[in-house]
């Protein structure tokens, strides 16, 4: 992109836009790369998992009774309503509605808040029970019962420690949006020394009645530069602003469905 | 409702959309819930892996944005699944685990 | 400063002198440079295995006579091997070539100033650097790991050794093997410049392609295994350790799931490197493109489909044995075309035994010889015998250091003066190869003998029956190192007092060899644009 600038002199001078590469395409494929790992790692707790129930598939049977149905339950809505929040801020940003894609985001993010306190009064509830890995009580059960624990402590933890990991990630990304300007174009004025030489830089209006103005260009002027940062606006809106949200949802979603396969697989095999 | 275009390629799915695809999953809780209740032996186990992927290609690809990508992201989650299942059922070959 | 053909200082200043934002050391580990990040895993690397290497000195030296020789604690002797293992695959040979050169070559070789997420790419060499400490810190902190590299359950899951700090370090290098990984793939699909289709890519391109969705696709099950034994250490979760109804055959699935791939990690960009090197120096172009680009994608496919032929005689049972057994009979054949390819290529070609292409004959001969024996294991009835022998030994020796390693420093060899800007002594390196490919056979050839034998691997004390072989074995690493000793020595004295290398020493034709030596940052004065095949040499010779 090339803008001119003129002097009062009449002397010109070239703006050159800073080019910022931007690969929309390539940053979400990035972030899907990613998300594969994510899968393979919960992949192989899977093959343990599928290995275990198998052999002790009735042991896996009574267990699963233990859990509490209703609270996983509630727990699976919770978090499909946390991605219904996620992607209805990514239209939002689509949009230009910053506003509310920052509620969504928080909203998702309380969500997924109350994912872990249910979660934590799942595992108290457990614990106290003396169902723990390595305790006592949990030594004594049918070695089926046993290894579908330590599966259980396992995975929903670590499905619990992503949860904790993508909270994180959306509240950072919310304080961002509700900060940072939409875009920022960069202009470098090249040449600026000669031409420009003895000129002050100003804004004028319409009527050429300067808004503003600066100090004398002069041979302690290294370069000049012109950032204009653009109010958010449904016109303006670029994907550069939102992807970065995009692929923090994709993460998200990502931990929604891990928990879409380990509810059926802990909770619904009575 | 239309499907809008943002500004250089970022498809725009609609609010309206998202709801719709939230409705169905939790209508598929239900069902998967109350499925379970019922003893369908073996069957149990297929019946809810096959409702958990029903949800999950949802979730992927409308929530995910994964129906509107190019081709190649789909073609990259179809070898990620292959792989997972290869893992799996390669193991699943040795008949002396976990005894 | 660089020169082009005509003897014309370039343009711009290379990517070596280029003035970044910071000076010094912090200009290196702060820049997010590709070429830069290449050249630091490198020298990482070269220093980890050179470490590697002193610590299999002394392993050989213990080796010369039954019962204690220079170690007297048969423990230590386990430490010894199980930290030599871990630092030669993790630290040396599974980031290998990828890390190294293909930071450095990628974005040049599709025409791209540097990768996707060049701030990732420095990330990733950030978590090598501390996971290689985190895990060398393990051998300060409490007891040796003295599992072996492999971390077998039950014994790691008992060992008082510091064993969890070992894994940690573990689990973190396995972090920044994933993010490579992913960068490359995205860099190779949306950072090719104009006129580069796949079809046109150098094959060096296809084999770290390849590699990298092994990495992201392995790896991962690596770093769940080792965090469940981790978890097992610290909160007794049961999975693994039978004690509490685990089963530890499982454990072994899920490592080799990862460590089988971890091999093709290693040995892919190394046939990747061979490829670039064998038609510069035959001044042919390779034969069987499609067929090398294919075999890449094919041996990452098969290989995850071999795993549990280290697991024959773990007590697995017969159908499995059979069908992994068949399994791995079948990806012996993309490899067997890549080298039928090669020396196809020979055919008819004007070859000049110049260092690099020493090298890489030499890897054609050893990583063959690896090969088979590879498959020799793969076969149900001998692995039973040759299972836990020095053949294992030696077979893995032979495809990771005869091959990964001859690659690496045949790639060395080749790409230094586009590096450095800078020629090294031709026949001091002849010599070093001469020495290293003796050593070599005479250390691990004997090995394989031994094996055959019944000499068993991780043993402290022998039978005096095997003694003669184990003195000619020690000899013949003394003659390996010192050739590895000359070659970096000769490499280092280089980039001192080297002759200026021109553009193209070598006359090759792939896009890394149109810019200067050293390539300035941006790796081209303005970006190319390709036409015609990815190897057309032409008739006349023009250097």
């Amino acid at each position: 992109m090339n803008h001119t600038a003129t002097t009062g002199g009449g002397a010109q001078a070239a703006l050159r836009e800073v080019e910022h590469h931007f690969d929309y395409t390539g940053r979400k494929l990035g972030m899907w790369l990613f998300l594969f790992t994510e899968l393979l790692l919960f992949g192989g707790l899977f093959v343990a998992y599928a290995i275990y129930r198998h052999v002790n598939f009735a042991d896996f049977h009574t267990a699963a009774k233990d859990l509490d149905l209703v609270l996983g339950t509630v727990n699976t809505v919770i978090l499909l309503t946390s991605s219904l929040t996620m992607a209805l801020s990514i239209t939002a940003m689509q949009k230009g509605n910053r506003r509310l894609a920052v509620w969504l985001v928080a909203l998702t993010v309380l969500c997924g808040l109350a994912f872990l306190v249910i979660k934590y009064f799942e595992w108290t509830a457990k614990i106290s029970h003396g169902i723990y890995p390595a305790s006592p009580e949990l030594m004594k059960l049918p070695q089926g019962e046993v290894r579908f624990f330590g599966l259980y402590y396992a995975m929903t933890g670590l499905h619990g420690l992503h949860v904790i990991i993508g909270m994180v990630l959306l509240t950072v990304m919310a304080v961002v949006i509700a900060r940072k300007p939409f875009r920022v174009h960069s202009f470098r004025v090249e040449d600026a020394e000669e031409p420009l030489a003895g000129a002050r830089p100003a804004i004028v209006d319409a009527g050429g009645r300067p808004l503003w103005k600066g100090g004398v260009i002069d041979e302690n002027v290294e370069h000049l530069s012109v950032v204009v940062r653009l109010k958010p606006g449904p016109e303006t809106i670029h994907p550069s602003d939102y992807v970065s949200l995009e692929n923090a949802g994709l993460y998200w979603h990502l931990v929604d469905i891990i928990w879409i396969f380990l509810f059926p697989l802990f909770y619904l095999i009575t | 409702m239309e499907h809008g275009h943002g500004e250089n390629g970022g498809h725009v799915v609609s609010y309206g959309t998202f709801v719709g695809v939230w409705l169905a999953l939790l209508m598929l809780t239900a069902l998967t819930v109350a499925v379970s209740g019922v003893d369908l032996k073996r069957l149990s186990v297929l019946t809810a892996l096959a409702v958990a992927c029903i949800k999950t290609s949802l979730v992927l690809g409308i929530f995910m944005h994964l129906k509107y990508e190019d081709r190649i992201f789909k073609v990259m989650f179809l070898v990620v699944v292959v792989t997972l299942a290869i893992f799996i059922g390669l193991t699943f070959t040795d008949t002396t685990l976990a005894r | 400063m660089a020169v082009d053909v005509a003897g014309r200082p370039h343009a711009l200043p290379d990517y070596l002198n280029h003035r970044a934002a910071y000076s010094g050391i912090l200009s290196w580990v702060l820049s997010t440079d590709h070429k830069r990040i290449g050249v630091m895993y490198l020298v990482s690397q070269l220093a980890f295995f050179l470490v590697g290497v002193g610590l299999g000195f002394v392993m050989r030296l213990e080796m010369l006579t039954p019962g204690p020789t220079v170690i007297s604690n048969p423990a230590v002797y386990n430490a010894i091997f199980t930290v030599h293992g871990v630092i030669m695959i993790f630290l040396f040979v599974i980031p290998g070539l990828i890390a190294s050169f293909g930071n450095f070559f990628l974005p040049i070789m599709i025409g791209a100033k540097d990768v996707a997420f060049p701030f990732l790419n420095l990330l990733s060499w950030w978590l090598f650097i501390i996971g290689a400490f985190v895990a060398i810190a393990s051998l300060f902190t409490g007891g040796l790991p003295d599992t072996g590299w492999t971390f077998y359950v039950p014994y790691s899951i008992q060992t008082n050794t510091n064993t969890t700090l070992a894994l940690f370090g573990v689990f973190i290098l396995g972090f920044s093997s994933i993010l490579t990984g992913l960068n490359f793939v995205t860099t190779v699909h949306q950072m090719r410049a104009p006129g580069m289709r796949w079809g046109r890519m150098p094959l060096f391109v296809w084999a770290i392609y390849a590699t990298s969705w092994i990495q992201i696709l392995a790896t991962p099950i690596l770093g769940i295994t080792l965090l469940l034994v981790m978890l097992e250490r610290m909160l007794g979760i049961g999975v693994f350790d039978p004690a509490r109804g685990g089963d530890p055959v499982l454990y072994q699935h899920l490592f080799w799931i990862y460590s089988h791939p971890a091999v093709y990690i290693m040995i892919l960009p190394g046939m990747g490197a061979i490829s670039e090197i064998i038609p510069t120096f035959a001044r042919r172009t390779i034969f069987g493109y499609k067929f090398i680009a294919g075999s890449s994608l094919a041996i990452a496919l098969f290989g995850s489909l071999v795993w549990a032929h280290h697991m024959f005689t773990a007590g697995i049972g017969e159908r499995a044995a059979v069908i992994f057994s068949l399994l791995t009979f079948l990806v012996a054949v993309p490899s067997a075309i890549k080298v039928f390819n090669w020396v196809s290529t020979l055919y008819r070609g004007s070859i000049e035994l110049r260092p690099p292409m020493l090298f890489a004959l030499a890897f054609i001969f050893l990583f063959s010889i690896g090969g088979f024996t590879g498959l020799m294991q793969g076969a149900l009835a001998l692995d039973i015998h040759l299972h836990d022998t020095y053949f294992v030994v030696a077979h893995f020796h032979y495809v990771m250091f005869g091959g990964t390693g001859f690659a690496l420093f045949g790639a060395l060899h080749y790409w230094f003066p586009k590096m450095f800007g800078r020629m090294y002594n031709e026949k001091v390196a002849t010599i070093a190869w001469a020495l290293m490919f003796v050593g070599f056979n005479v250390l691990y050839f004997t090995m394989l003998l031994m094996g055959w034998l019944g000499m068993p691997r991780r043993y402290y004390d022998y039978l005096p029956q095997y003694q003669s072989w184990h003195v000619v074995a020690t000899v013949g690493s003394w003659i390996l190192i010192a050739g590895v000793l000359l070659m970096l020595g000769n490499l280092l004295v280089a980039l001192k007092r080297g002759e200026k290398a021109p553009d193209n020493p070598w006359g090759g034709v792939t896009p890394e060899w149109s810019t200067s030596s050293p390539p300035p940052v941006e790796n081209f004065e303005k970006t190319p644009t390709f036409t015609g095949g990815p190897y057309d040499f032409p008739t006349e010779v023009a250097r």
